[in-house]
Protein backbone atom coordinates (compact mmCIF):
# COMPACT_ATOMS: atom_id res chain seq x y z
CA UNK A 1 0.00 0.00 0.00
CA UNK A 2 1.46 3.18 -0.89
CA UNK A 3 1.28 6.13 1.54
CA UNK A 4 0.41 9.54 0.94
CA UNK A 5 1.69 12.46 3.52
CA UNK A 6 -1.21 14.37 4.11
CA UNK A 7 0.53 17.98 5.03
CA UNK A 8 -0.53 20.58 7.50
CA UNK A 9 -3.15 22.91 5.65
CA UNK A 10 -1.22 26.17 6.50
CA UNK A 11 2.16 24.88 5.23
CA UNK A 12 0.54 23.74 1.84
CA UNK A 13 -1.72 26.57 1.77
CA UNK A 14 1.65 28.81 2.07
CA UNK A 15 2.76 30.01 -1.68
CA UNK A 16 5.71 28.92 -2.89
CA UNK A 17 7.56 32.15 -3.44
CA UNK A 18 6.23 32.93 -7.41
CA UNK A 19 9.55 33.70 -8.58
CA UNK A 20 10.59 30.12 -7.61
CA UNK A 21 11.42 29.73 -12.00
CA UNK A 22 12.98 32.61 -12.19
CA UNK A 23 15.59 31.56 -9.66
CA UNK A 24 15.81 28.10 -10.90
CA UNK A 25 16.16 30.18 -14.64
CA UNK A 26 19.29 31.70 -12.87
CA UNK A 27 20.67 28.59 -11.36
CA UNK A 28 20.56 26.85 -14.61
CA UNK A 29 22.63 29.62 -16.49
CA UNK A 30 26.42 29.45 -16.42
CA UNK A 31 28.68 32.40 -16.60
CA UNK A 32 25.59 34.90 -15.08
CA UNK A 33 26.85 38.15 -13.84
CA UNK A 34 24.57 38.83 -10.32
CA UNK A 35 23.50 41.61 -8.67
CA UNK A 36 20.77 39.49 -6.73
CA UNK A 37 22.61 38.37 -3.53
CA UNK A 38 21.34 39.41 0.02
CA UNK A 39 24.53 39.27 1.48
CA UNK A 40 27.67 40.72 2.29
CA UNK A 41 30.80 40.04 -0.69
CA UNK A 42 32.87 40.79 2.01
CA UNK A 43 34.06 37.60 4.38
CA UNK A 44 33.81 37.80 8.49
CA UNK A 45 37.25 39.87 9.01
CA UNK A 46 40.12 37.40 9.62
CA UNK A 47 40.01 38.36 14.05
CA UNK A 48 36.45 36.92 14.26
CA UNK A 49 37.41 33.96 12.19
CA UNK A 50 39.62 33.82 14.25
CA UNK A 51 38.22 33.78 17.65
CA UNK A 52 35.60 30.85 16.06
CA UNK A 53 38.67 29.02 15.42
CA UNK A 54 40.27 29.17 18.83
CA UNK A 55 37.25 28.46 20.46
CA UNK A 56 37.30 25.35 19.10
CA UNK A 57 40.62 24.51 19.42
CA UNK A 58 40.21 25.22 23.09
CA UNK A 59 37.27 22.79 22.95
CA UNK A 60 34.42 24.78 23.31
CA UNK A 61 32.02 22.42 21.53
CA UNK A 62 29.30 22.39 24.16
CA UNK A 63 25.66 23.74 24.31
CA UNK A 64 25.65 27.33 26.19
CA UNK A 65 22.84 28.36 27.91
CA UNK A 66 19.41 28.78 26.24
CA UNK A 67 19.55 32.09 25.96
CA UNK A 68 22.99 32.41 24.70
CA UNK A 69 26.41 32.89 26.26
CA UNK A 70 26.55 35.22 28.97
CA UNK A 71 29.32 36.77 28.13
CA UNK A 72 27.86 37.58 24.53
CA UNK A 73 24.76 38.97 25.65
CA UNK A 74 26.23 41.36 28.10
CA UNK A 75 28.22 42.39 24.97
CA UNK A 76 25.01 42.86 23.00
CA UNK A 77 23.89 45.31 26.03
CA UNK A 78 27.15 47.21 25.48
CA UNK A 79 26.76 47.28 21.86
CA UNK A 80 23.10 49.04 22.15
CA UNK A 81 24.31 51.57 24.69
CA UNK A 82 28.04 52.34 22.74
CA UNK A 83 25.99 52.36 19.03
CA UNK A 84 21.93 53.16 19.54
CA UNK A 85 22.43 54.93 23.06
CA UNK A 86 19.78 51.68 24.19
CA UNK A 87 20.16 50.42 27.38
CA UNK A 88 18.91 46.59 27.86
CA UNK A 89 20.14 43.83 30.71
CA UNK A 90 21.46 40.48 30.12
CA UNK A 91 17.81 39.41 30.92
CA UNK A 92 16.05 41.24 27.82
CA UNK A 93 18.62 39.33 25.40
CA UNK A 94 17.86 36.05 23.19
CA UNK A 95 20.98 34.64 21.53
CA UNK A 96 19.14 33.25 18.14
CA UNK A 97 20.18 31.37 14.97
CA UNK A 98 20.60 34.39 12.71
CA UNK A 99 17.84 37.48 12.74
CA UNK A 100 15.60 35.21 10.67
CA UNK A 101 14.77 32.84 13.90
CA UNK A 102 14.23 36.20 16.24
CA UNK A 103 11.66 37.02 13.73
CA UNK A 104 9.86 33.94 13.84
CA UNK A 105 10.16 33.72 17.56
CA UNK A 106 8.83 36.99 18.14
CA UNK A 107 6.15 36.07 15.53
CA UNK A 108 4.97 32.90 17.62
CA UNK A 109 5.77 34.65 21.14
CA UNK A 110 3.24 37.25 20.40
CA UNK A 111 0.07 36.46 17.93
CA UNK A 112 -2.50 34.41 18.81
CA UNK A 113 -5.21 33.07 16.36
CA UNK A 114 -6.87 35.49 14.05
CA UNK A 115 -4.69 38.48 15.39
CA UNK A 116 -3.72 40.67 12.29
CA UNK A 117 0.04 41.87 12.21
CA UNK A 118 0.81 45.15 10.05
CA UNK A 119 3.68 44.17 7.25
CA UNK A 120 4.90 47.64 5.31
CA UNK A 121 5.25 45.77 1.85
CA UNK A 122 7.36 45.48 -0.38
CA UNK A 123 9.50 43.28 2.02
CA UNK A 124 11.77 40.82 3.16
CA UNK A 125 9.82 37.54 2.34
CA UNK A 126 10.06 36.00 5.78
CA UNK A 127 7.00 37.98 7.85
CA UNK A 128 3.84 37.00 6.08
CA UNK A 129 4.34 32.91 6.27
CA UNK A 130 5.75 33.82 9.91
CA UNK A 131 2.74 35.25 10.70
CA UNK A 132 0.62 32.55 9.09
CA UNK A 133 2.47 29.55 10.74
CA UNK A 134 1.27 30.94 13.98
CA UNK A 135 -2.10 31.09 12.60
CA UNK A 136 -2.29 34.92 12.54
CA UNK A 137 -3.32 37.21 10.02
CA UNK A 138 -0.96 39.60 7.79
CA UNK A 139 -2.35 42.71 6.95
CA UNK A 140 0.52 44.11 3.79
CA UNK A 141 0.50 48.01 4.25
CA UNK A 142 2.05 49.21 0.67
CA UNK A 143 4.71 52.11 0.75
CA UNK A 144 5.34 54.02 -1.97
CA UNK A 145 7.99 55.87 -4.24
CA UNK A 146 6.47 58.90 -3.63
CA UNK A 147 6.84 58.69 0.38
CA UNK A 148 10.46 57.14 -0.51
CA UNK A 149 8.69 53.92 0.43
CA UNK A 150 8.37 54.79 4.13
CA UNK A 151 5.62 54.43 6.37
CA UNK A 152 3.34 56.83 6.74
CA UNK A 153 1.50 58.10 9.65
CA UNK A 154 -1.60 57.90 7.91
CA UNK A 155 -1.37 54.56 6.02
CA UNK A 156 -0.72 52.88 9.55
CA UNK A 157 -4.13 54.50 10.69
CA UNK A 158 -6.12 53.02 7.94
CA UNK A 159 -4.92 49.34 8.40
CA UNK A 160 -5.50 49.57 12.48
CA UNK A 161 -8.17 47.31 13.31
CA UNK A 162 -9.58 46.18 16.69
CA UNK A 163 -7.37 42.88 16.13
CA UNK A 164 -4.29 44.38 15.17
CA UNK A 165 -1.78 42.88 17.19
CA UNK A 166 1.58 43.38 16.35
CA UNK A 167 3.40 46.21 13.48
CA UNK A 168 7.02 44.89 11.76
CA UNK A 169 8.80 47.94 11.51
CA UNK A 170 11.07 46.42 8.56
CA UNK A 171 13.67 49.40 8.29
CA UNK A 172 16.38 50.36 6.59
CA UNK A 173 14.25 47.86 4.65
CA UNK A 174 15.29 45.10 2.30
CA UNK A 175 14.58 45.59 -0.38
CA UNK A 176 13.67 49.41 -1.33
CA UNK A 177 16.92 50.71 0.41
CA UNK A 178 14.79 52.81 2.31
CA UNK A 179 15.64 54.33 6.19
CA UNK A 180 13.29 56.17 8.38
CA UNK A 181 14.21 59.18 10.62
CA UNK A 182 13.54 59.95 13.65
CA UNK A 183 10.94 62.91 13.06
CA UNK A 184 9.27 59.90 10.49
CA UNK A 185 9.33 56.92 13.82
CA UNK A 186 8.34 59.84 16.25
CA UNK A 187 4.79 60.40 13.98
CA UNK A 188 4.24 56.12 13.83
CA UNK A 189 5.08 56.13 17.56
CA UNK A 190 2.37 58.76 18.19
CA UNK A 191 -0.16 57.01 16.37
CA UNK A 192 0.48 53.47 18.34
CA UNK A 193 0.95 55.20 21.82
CA UNK A 194 -2.94 55.07 22.50
CA UNK A 195 -3.14 51.36 21.01
CA UNK A 196 -2.08 48.02 22.38
CA UNK A 197 0.03 47.10 19.23
CA UNK A 198 3.18 46.18 19.50
CA UNK A 199 6.13 46.61 17.70
CA UNK A 200 8.68 43.97 15.63
CA UNK A 201 11.90 46.05 14.50
CA UNK A 202 13.89 44.04 12.36
CA UNK A 203 17.50 46.68 12.41
CA UNK A 204 19.23 43.84 10.40
CA UNK A 205 20.40 46.42 8.22
CA UNK A 206 20.49 48.82 11.61
CA UNK A 207 24.53 49.30 10.84
CA UNK A 208 24.37 49.92 7.14
CA UNK A 209 22.70 53.41 6.53
CA UNK A 210 24.27 56.49 4.55
CA UNK A 211 24.47 59.58 5.96
CA UNK A 212 22.27 59.52 8.81
CA UNK A 213 22.43 57.38 11.73
CA UNK A 214 19.84 54.96 12.25
CA UNK A 215 17.29 55.56 14.78
CA UNK A 216 14.94 52.99 16.27
CA UNK A 217 11.92 53.02 17.60
CA UNK A 218 13.01 52.00 21.01
CA UNK A 219 14.57 55.52 21.46
CA UNK A 220 11.41 57.21 21.78
CA UNK A 221 10.53 56.58 25.27
CA UNK A 222 6.95 55.34 25.08
CA UNK A 223 7.88 52.77 22.44
CA UNK A 224 10.61 51.21 24.47
CA UNK A 225 8.45 48.99 26.74
CA UNK A 226 6.70 47.53 23.86
CA UNK A 227 9.49 47.61 20.68
CA UNK A 228 11.01 43.47 19.97
CA UNK A 229 14.70 44.98 17.62
CA UNK A 230 15.52 42.07 15.75
CA UNK A 231 19.22 42.30 14.99
CA UNK A 232 22.30 40.21 13.86
CA UNK A 233 25.63 39.84 12.39
CA UNK A 234 25.06 38.79 9.35
CA UNK A 235 25.17 41.95 7.84
CA UNK A 236 26.71 44.32 9.83
CA UNK A 237 29.86 42.31 10.67
CA UNK A 238 29.68 39.91 7.10
CA UNK A 239 28.92 36.59 9.03
CA UNK A 240 25.61 35.47 7.10
CA UNK A 241 26.89 31.47 7.25
CA UNK A 242 27.13 32.05 11.12
CA UNK A 243 24.02 31.93 11.58
CA UNK A 244 23.44 34.28 14.60
CA UNK A 245 21.34 36.61 15.56
CA UNK A 246 19.59 38.30 18.87
CA UNK A 247 15.93 39.90 20.09
CA UNK A 248 16.27 42.47 22.50
CA UNK A 249 13.00 44.15 24.81
CA UNK A 250 11.08 43.63 27.09
CA UNK A 251 11.56 40.93 29.86
CA UNK A 252 8.30 39.15 29.52
CA UNK A 253 8.38 38.81 25.20
CA UNK A 254 11.97 37.46 25.26
CA UNK A 255 10.98 34.98 28.32
CA UNK A 256 8.40 33.77 26.04
CA UNK A 257 10.58 33.68 22.54
CA UNK A 258 13.12 31.91 24.69
CA UNK A 259 10.72 29.03 25.84
CA UNK A 260 9.64 28.28 22.37
CA UNK A 261 13.49 28.79 21.41
CA UNK A 262 14.65 26.62 24.28
CA UNK A 263 12.23 23.74 22.51
CA UNK A 264 12.68 24.47 18.88
CA UNK A 265 16.65 25.33 18.76
CA UNK A 266 18.06 24.59 22.23
CA UNK A 267 20.89 27.07 22.43
CA UNK A 268 22.63 29.12 19.14
CA UNK A 269 25.85 27.49 17.63
CA UNK A 270 28.12 27.97 19.90
CA UNK A 271 31.60 28.43 17.53
CA UNK A 272 29.44 31.86 16.66
CA UNK A 273 28.50 32.71 19.89
CA UNK A 274 32.41 32.94 20.79
CA UNK A 275 33.55 34.71 17.29
CA UNK A 276 30.38 37.10 18.21
CA UNK A 277 31.54 38.16 21.56
CA UNK A 278 35.11 38.99 19.56
CA UNK A 279 33.13 40.77 16.84
CA UNK A 280 31.18 43.02 18.97
CA UNK A 281 34.31 43.99 21.54
CA UNK A 282 37.10 44.63 18.68
CA UNK A 283 34.64 44.97 15.32
CA UNK A 284 33.63 48.53 15.30
CA UNK A 285 36.28 49.43 12.98
CA UNK A 286 35.19 46.58 10.11
CA UNK A 287 31.55 47.88 10.41
CA UNK A 288 32.61 51.02 9.48
CA UNK A 289 34.94 50.13 6.94
CA UNK A 290 32.56 48.02 4.93
CA UNK A 291 29.96 50.75 5.76
CA UNK A 292 32.59 53.20 3.70
CA UNK A 293 32.88 50.77 0.74
CA UNK A 294 29.24 50.07 0.51
CA UNK A 295 28.39 54.13 0.42
CA UNK A 296 30.72 54.02 -2.55
CA UNK A 297 29.33 51.60 -4.27
CA UNK A 298 25.65 53.15 -3.69
CA UNK A 299 26.88 56.25 -4.93
CA UNK A 300 27.88 55.06 -7.86
CA UNK A 301 24.98 52.54 -8.51
CA UNK A 302 22.12 55.37 -7.96
CA UNK A 303 23.71 57.60 -10.50
CA UNK A 304 23.89 55.62 -13.22
CA UNK A 305 20.69 53.56 -12.91
CA UNK A 306 19.16 57.35 -12.82
CA UNK A 307 21.31 58.34 -16.23
CA UNK A 308 20.59 55.20 -18.06
CA UNK A 309 17.00 56.08 -17.42
CA UNK A 310 15.75 53.53 -14.63
CA UNK A 311 14.44 56.09 -11.95
CA UNK A 312 16.01 55.56 -8.73
CA UNK A 313 15.04 57.05 -5.64
CA UNK A 314 18.08 57.60 -3.14
CA UNK A 315 18.09 54.13 -1.17
CA UNK A 316 20.40 55.23 1.96
CA UNK A 317 20.11 51.84 3.81
CA UNK A 318 20.94 48.76 3.75
CA UNK A 319 22.63 47.42 0.03
CA UNK A 320 19.97 47.60 -2.00
CA UNK A 321 18.25 50.23 -4.60
CA UNK A 322 15.00 49.74 -6.27
CA UNK A 323 14.30 51.19 -9.57
CA UNK A 324 11.63 51.90 -11.34
CA UNK A 325 11.76 49.59 -14.49
CA UNK A 326 7.94 51.19 -16.03
CA UNK A 327 9.87 52.92 -18.28
CA UNK A 328 10.44 49.63 -20.63
CA UNK A 329 6.28 48.44 -20.38
CA UNK A 330 7.75 44.84 -19.09
CA UNK A 331 6.50 43.25 -15.63
CA UNK A 332 9.09 42.79 -13.28
CA UNK A 333 9.42 39.07 -13.98
CA UNK A 334 9.63 40.04 -17.55
CA UNK A 335 12.67 42.31 -17.25
CA UNK A 336 14.23 40.23 -15.30
CA UNK A 337 14.23 37.11 -17.45
CA UNK A 338 14.65 38.73 -20.29
CA UNK A 339 17.68 40.64 -19.16
CA UNK A 340 18.67 37.19 -17.76
CA UNK A 341 18.67 35.67 -21.25
CA UNK A 342 19.82 37.89 -23.13
CA UNK A 343 22.66 39.73 -20.99
CA UNK A 344 23.77 37.42 -18.44
CA UNK A 345 22.56 39.53 -15.67
CA UNK A 346 20.89 38.57 -12.85
CA UNK A 347 18.64 41.09 -10.52
CA UNK A 348 15.43 40.38 -8.28
CA UNK A 349 12.11 40.92 -9.68
CA UNK A 350 10.11 43.48 -7.49
CA UNK A 351 7.24 41.19 -6.82
CA UNK A 352 9.31 38.75 -5.33
CA UNK A 353 9.10 40.79 -1.89
CA UNK A 354 5.16 41.49 -2.59
CA UNK A 355 2.98 42.55 -5.19
CA UNK A 356 3.64 45.98 -4.44
CA UNK A 357 6.81 45.67 -5.80
CA UNK A 358 5.68 45.07 -9.37
CA UNK A 359 7.22 47.92 -11.73
CA UNK A 360 10.41 47.81 -9.63
CA UNK A 361 13.78 45.22 -9.97
CA UNK A 362 16.37 44.91 -6.62
CA UNK A 363 19.41 45.26 -7.50
CA UNK A 364 22.19 44.63 -4.63
CA UNK A 365 25.40 46.37 -4.51
CA UNK A 366 27.54 43.89 -2.08
CA UNK A 367 30.05 43.47 -5.22
CA UNK A 368 33.12 45.11 -6.29
CA UNK A 369 32.31 48.69 -8.16
CA UNK A 370 34.24 46.41 -11.63
CA UNK A 371 31.47 43.79 -10.98
CA UNK A 372 28.49 46.64 -11.09
CA UNK A 373 30.35 48.28 -13.47
CA UNK A 374 30.10 45.32 -15.96
CA UNK A 375 26.63 44.99 -15.45
CA UNK A 376 25.20 48.35 -15.70
CA UNK A 377 26.80 47.94 -18.53
CA UNK A 378 24.86 45.05 -20.17
CA UNK A 379 21.77 46.75 -17.95
CA UNK A 380 22.48 49.91 -20.56
CA UNK A 381 23.13 47.77 -23.60
CA UNK A 382 19.77 45.93 -22.42
CA UNK A 383 17.44 49.14 -22.55
CA UNK A 384 19.23 50.34 -25.83
CA UNK A 385 18.14 47.25 -27.66
CA UNK A 386 14.28 47.45 -25.78
CA UNK A 387 14.31 51.65 -27.44
CA UNK A 388 13.95 52.63 -24.54
CA UNK A 389 13.95 56.57 -24.76
CA UNK A 390 14.14 58.28 -21.48
CA UNK A 391 15.44 62.12 -22.50
CA UNK B 1 42.43 64.53 -2.63
CA UNK B 2 43.20 61.75 -0.27
CA UNK B 3 39.98 60.10 -1.09
CA UNK B 4 40.89 59.48 -4.41
CA UNK B 5 44.23 58.35 -3.79
CA UNK B 6 42.63 55.43 -1.45
CA UNK B 7 40.59 54.43 -4.68
CA UNK B 8 43.40 54.74 -7.05
CA UNK B 9 45.73 52.76 -4.08
CA UNK B 10 42.83 50.14 -4.54
CA UNK B 11 41.89 50.12 -7.96
CA UNK B 12 43.83 52.05 -10.45
CA UNK B 13 41.95 51.40 -13.89
CA UNK B 14 38.96 53.45 -12.22
CA UNK B 15 38.18 56.28 -14.59
CA UNK B 16 37.75 60.21 -13.48
CA UNK B 17 34.60 59.51 -14.51
CA UNK B 18 33.92 56.81 -12.04
CA UNK B 19 35.67 58.34 -9.45
CA UNK B 20 33.37 61.69 -9.78
CA UNK B 21 30.37 59.31 -9.48
CA UNK B 22 31.45 57.79 -6.42
CA UNK B 23 32.57 60.83 -4.45
CA UNK B 24 29.82 62.98 -5.65
CA UNK B 25 32.41 65.35 -7.44
CA UNK B 26 32.69 66.92 -10.72
CA UNK B 27 34.52 64.64 -13.02
CA UNK B 28 36.59 68.02 -14.32
CA UNK B 29 37.61 68.20 -11.36
CA UNK B 30 38.54 65.32 -10.93
CA UNK B 31 40.61 64.84 -13.90
CA UNK B 32 42.37 67.77 -12.53
CA UNK B 33 43.23 66.63 -9.32
CA UNK B 34 44.24 63.41 -10.66
CA UNK B 35 46.84 65.06 -13.29
CA UNK B 36 48.29 67.04 -10.54
CA UNK B 37 48.82 64.21 -8.43
CA UNK B 38 50.95 62.88 -11.26
CA UNK B 39 52.75 65.62 -12.02
CA UNK B 40 53.92 65.82 -8.57
CA UNK B 41 54.81 62.76 -8.18
CA UNK B 42 51.99 61.34 -5.57
CA UNK B 43 50.98 58.82 -8.25
CA UNK B 44 54.56 57.69 -9.22
CA UNK B 45 53.32 54.75 -11.55
CA UNK B 46 50.31 52.97 -12.33
CA UNK B 47 51.00 48.97 -12.44
CA UNK B 48 49.57 45.42 -12.12
CA UNK B 49 50.01 43.16 -9.75
CA UNK B 50 51.16 40.01 -11.45
CA UNK B 51 50.60 36.79 -10.25
CA UNK B 52 53.86 35.27 -12.00
CA UNK B 53 53.54 32.05 -10.40
CA UNK B 54 50.59 31.66 -12.74
CA UNK B 55 52.42 32.75 -16.01
CA UNK B 56 55.65 31.07 -15.55
CA UNK B 57 56.73 28.50 -13.12
CA UNK B 58 59.95 29.47 -13.54
CA UNK B 59 60.68 32.85 -12.51
CA UNK B 60 63.05 33.44 -9.45
CA UNK B 61 62.56 35.89 -6.47
CA UNK B 62 65.37 36.92 -3.91
CA UNK B 63 65.82 39.25 -0.73
CA UNK B 64 69.49 40.45 -0.76
CA UNK B 65 70.34 41.83 2.58
CA UNK B 66 73.78 43.82 1.95
CA UNK B 67 75.61 45.61 4.33
CA UNK B 68 77.48 48.88 3.06
CA UNK B 69 80.02 51.50 3.92
CA UNK B 70 78.74 54.71 3.58
CA UNK B 71 80.13 57.71 1.85
CA UNK B 72 81.80 60.32 3.94
CA UNK B 73 79.55 63.31 2.67
CA UNK B 74 76.91 61.53 0.60
CA UNK B 75 76.21 59.14 3.67
CA UNK B 76 74.42 56.48 2.12
CA UNK B 77 72.33 57.91 -0.59
CA UNK B 78 75.34 57.49 -2.99
CA UNK B 79 75.96 53.94 -2.55
CA UNK B 80 72.19 53.58 -2.71
CA UNK B 81 72.11 54.90 -5.94
CA UNK B 82 74.58 52.59 -7.46
CA UNK B 83 72.93 49.72 -6.40
CA UNK B 84 68.81 50.97 -7.19
CA UNK B 85 70.17 51.60 -10.45
CA UNK B 86 70.52 48.33 -11.96
CA UNK B 87 67.47 47.02 -14.12
CA UNK B 88 67.51 43.83 -11.92
CA UNK B 89 66.84 45.78 -8.48
CA UNK B 90 63.04 45.46 -7.92
CA UNK B 91 62.64 47.59 -5.05
CA UNK B 92 64.87 48.65 -2.23
CA UNK B 93 65.13 50.36 1.25
CA UNK B 94 67.55 51.31 3.38
CA UNK B 95 67.35 49.20 7.01
CA UNK B 96 67.50 50.04 10.56
CA UNK B 97 69.02 46.81 12.61
CA UNK B 98 71.72 44.43 11.14
CA UNK B 99 72.15 45.43 7.68
CA UNK B 100 72.09 48.76 5.51
CA UNK B 101 69.87 47.78 2.44
CA UNK B 102 67.33 45.23 1.59
CA UNK B 103 66.74 44.49 -2.12
CA UNK B 104 64.00 42.71 -3.78
CA UNK B 105 65.44 41.27 -7.13
CA UNK B 106 63.63 38.89 -9.51
CA UNK B 107 65.10 36.51 -12.00
CA UNK B 108 64.24 33.48 -14.76
CA UNK B 109 66.84 31.60 -12.83
CA UNK B 110 68.76 30.99 -9.74
CA UNK B 111 72.05 32.21 -12.07
CA UNK B 112 70.54 35.24 -13.20
CA UNK B 113 70.42 36.26 -9.72
CA UNK B 114 73.95 34.41 -8.84
CA UNK B 115 75.19 36.07 -11.50
CA UNK B 116 73.70 39.66 -10.38
CA UNK B 117 75.26 38.68 -6.91
CA UNK B 118 78.80 37.78 -7.73
CA UNK B 119 79.41 39.90 -10.84
CA UNK B 120 77.62 43.06 -10.18
CA UNK B 121 76.81 44.24 -6.50
CA UNK B 122 79.57 41.87 -4.61
CA UNK B 123 82.43 43.84 -6.64
CA UNK B 124 81.39 47.12 -5.43
CA UNK B 125 83.87 49.04 -3.51
CA UNK B 126 81.16 49.87 -1.20
CA UNK B 127 79.45 46.63 -0.67
CA UNK B 128 80.86 44.82 2.26
CA UNK B 129 78.54 41.32 2.55
CA UNK B 130 75.62 40.52 0.96
CA UNK B 131 73.21 37.69 2.10
CA UNK B 132 70.85 36.20 -0.46
CA UNK B 133 67.36 34.62 0.82
CA UNK B 134 65.67 32.74 -2.37
CA UNK B 135 61.78 33.49 -1.96
CA UNK B 136 60.19 29.88 -2.01
CA UNK B 137 56.49 30.91 -2.20
CA UNK B 138 54.73 34.45 -2.55
CA UNK B 139 51.47 34.64 -0.36
CA UNK B 140 50.73 38.44 -0.30
CA UNK B 141 52.11 40.65 -2.52
CA UNK B 142 51.40 44.67 -2.57
CA UNK B 143 48.33 43.96 -0.27
CA UNK B 144 47.02 41.33 -2.52
CA UNK B 145 46.63 37.33 -1.51
CA UNK B 146 48.04 35.05 -4.16
CA UNK B 147 47.92 32.02 -1.90
CA UNK B 148 44.17 31.44 -2.30
CA UNK B 149 42.42 32.16 -5.31
CA UNK B 150 39.93 34.11 -3.79
CA UNK B 151 35.94 33.55 -5.43
CA UNK B 152 32.81 34.56 -4.82
CA UNK B 153 31.40 31.65 -3.27
CA UNK B 154 27.85 33.40 -2.56
CA UNK B 155 25.04 31.12 -4.51
CA UNK B 156 24.12 33.46 -7.56
CA UNK B 157 20.69 35.08 -6.09
CA UNK B 158 19.10 35.44 -2.57
CA UNK B 159 16.89 37.35 -0.99
C1 LIG C 1 15.27 42.42 6.35
C2 LIG C 1 15.93 41.16 6.78
N1 LIG C 1 15.68 40.68 8.01
C3 LIG C 1 16.27 39.56 8.44
C4 LIG C 1 17.13 38.83 7.66
C5 LIG C 1 17.70 37.56 8.23
O1 LIG C 1 19.06 37.58 8.39
P1 LIG C 1 19.82 36.50 9.28
O2 LIG C 1 18.88 35.41 9.61
O3 LIG C 1 20.96 36.05 8.44
O4 LIG C 1 20.27 37.24 10.51
C6 LIG C 1 17.41 39.29 6.37
C7 LIG C 1 18.32 38.53 5.48
O5 LIG C 1 18.39 38.71 4.30
C8 LIG C 1 16.80 40.48 5.92
O6 LIG C 1 17.06 40.95 4.69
Amino acid sequence: MSFEFNLSDIVRDIKPSGIRRFFDLVGEMDGAISLGIGEPDFVTPWHIRDAGIRSLEKGQTYYTANSGLKNLRNEICNYFERRFNLSYNENEVLVTVGGSEAIDLCIRALVSEGDEVLIPEPCFVCYDPCVRLAHGIPVPIVTEEKDDFILTPEKLKEKITPKTKLLILPFPNNPTGAIMDKEQIEAIADVLKDTNIAVLSDEIYGELTYGKKHFSIANVPEMKDRTIIVGGFSKAYAMTGWRLGFAVGNNSVISAMTKVHQFAIMSAPTTSQYAAIEALKNGDADIEEMASQYDLRRRYLIDRLNKMGLKCFEAKGAFYVFPSIKITGLKSEDFCKQLLEKKKVAVIPGTAFGESGEGHIRISYAYSIETITKALDKIEEFLKELGVNFK
Amino acid sequence: MREIIKLLEKDCRLTAEQIAKILKRDTAEVEKQIKEMEESGVIAKYKAIINWEKVDQNLMYALIEVKVTPQTDMGFERVAKRIYEFPEVHSMYLMSGGYDLAINIKGRTIHDIAKFVTEKLSVLDCVISTSTHFVLKKYKDSGVIFANDVTDGREVISF
